[in-house]
């Protein structure tokens, strides 16, 4: 199942339907990094409201998409993550640290924009 | 004389008879027997059972009247049981009469002693009613004891379930009136906790908290443990985990009021405290969240 990655000026928006499977998220970490480089953005949303469950490996494969995003100068932020799920997530030891989050997409949105005001 | 012999054999000859009979009853027979003997003398024997009640000075959390009145009510019932043989209305009884007791002060062994107080003056009136006929009293306690002791069982069991109902709803009760998510200003959460954390209870808060910040949006939540004494490992573990937790919805947590117990707590189980944010006391707290938000607050006028 591929996931939809969409354009918003200089922000790319990446939005996970459920139950990906571990290829699907390798697909996307290669997807998302190539996108990156194409368009030149400087952030990524990557949205998981739609994830009942995370597992290690997604968890995993989340903060390598970020830290690679990092090293063409962008930043990704986390958003969506529901309560049930982030509860599960840090009782697993899971905390994506090193990886920007927020509550939703309007506010991952206004954290980009945030971070990139100074820098203009 | 001759013919008194004669007599007096016959009215043997008619006592083995009798004798024979009563050997054949069944159980069921005599239990109506002595049903009807307990209906009988109901009177007399209630009277008995409550004199016994205030000797023992049980149930002193009730006046004689509502004494007399539940007395009744368990005569009847406990005869009914022995009649029927069936104990689901009695246990229906049982239950019902301890929602309305428990919540006079109606202690445990109360209850339990006067069913046995019961038990005893109803045994004894069939002592004293079967005595001439030992064998019969024997068939009758026989018929009697397995009833009287489930019946016994049934009501204290009862009394029972009802109390551990009570605990568990009045804990629940408590649990919910003890952790209120308050919304302080536009995107600020503070959750003052007060009391005993356990296990349940820290999950429940972090439930709580989680939905919170989802519905209110909020940026920062303050958790002010001022009044928490103390706090195990688990629950500093606990503790921990909300703070990623609520950071993994974009929040950030400030916890504020650790006491030095709990402060030491901490550290042994080595959190990293550059990823927990903490201030001394609420108010401190509050203006950092208040920063952090980019508020600023002045004062424009003197208080009056």
């Amino acid at each position: 199942m591929e996931v939809p990655i969409l354009k918003q000026g200089e922000f790319l928006i990446a939005t996970f339907q459920a139950a990906l499977s571990d290829a699907d998220l390798e697909n996307l970490r290669r997807g998302l990094v190539h996108q990156v480089v194409k368009f030149r953005s400087r952030g990524v949303i990557v949205d998981v409201t739609a994830m009942d469950v995370m597992d290690s490996f997604a968890s995993r494969t989340l903060r390598e998409i970020a830290h690679m995003i990092r090293l063409r100068g962008a930043e990704t932020v986390i958003v969506g993550i529901q309560p049930e799920v982030a509860f599960a997530m840090v009782q697993l030891g899971l905390t994506l640290e090193g990886v920007a989050t927020a509550l939703d997409l309007e506010e991952g949105l206004a954290y980009l924009i945030e971070k990139f005001k100074n820098i203009d | 004389m001759a013919k008194r012999e004669n007599s007096a054999k016959d009215a043997g000859g008619k006592n083995n008879q009798a004798s024979e009979l009563v050997l054949n009853e069944a159980p069921s027979e005599l239990l109506r027997e002595l049903v009807a003997h307990l209906r009988q003398n109901r009177t007399q024997l209630r009277e008995e059972w409550v004199g016994r009640i205030s000797e023992t000075r049980l149930l002193t959390a009730m006046t004689k009247d509502e004494i007399f009145a539940e007395a009744t009510s368990v005569y009847d019932s406990y005869v009914e049981a022995l009649e029927t043989e069936t104990f689901e209305a009695l246990q229906a009884y049982a239950r019902n009469l301890s929602e309305r007791i428990i919540p006079r002060g109606v202690e445990t062994h109360e209850v339990v002693g006067i069913v046995l107080l019961l038990r005893d003056v109803l045994a004894r009136s069939l002592f004293a009613k079967y005595q001439a006929d030992f064998k019969k009293l024997n068939r009758i306690l026989d018929a009697y004891e397995p009833a009287a002791n489930r019946i016994a069982n049934t009501v204290a069991v009862g009394f029972v379930q009802e109390r551990e109902r009570v605990i568990r709803q009045q804990q629940e009760a408590i649990r919910e009136l003890s952790t209120p998510v308050l919304q302080v200003r536009e995107r600020l959460l503070i959750l003052p906790i007060i009391g005993v954390i356990d296990p349940q209870r820290a999950r429940q808060l972090t439930e709580q908290l989680l939905r919170g910040i989802r519905t209110n949006r909020a940026k920062v939540v303050v958790i002010d443990i001022t009044g928490v004494a103390a706090m195990d490992v688990t629950v500093a573990n606990h503790l921990v985990q909300t703070v990623e937790a609520s950071r993994l919805l974009g929040a950030t947590v400030i916890v504020t009021g650790l006491s030095p117990e709990i402060a030491q707590t901490l550290v042994t189980i080595g959190v990293d405290l550059g990823k927990m944010n903490t201030v001394g006391d609420l108010q401190g707290g509050i203006e950092q969240a208040e920063r952090l938000l980019g508020y600023k607050v002045m004062a424009i006028a003197e208080p009056r």
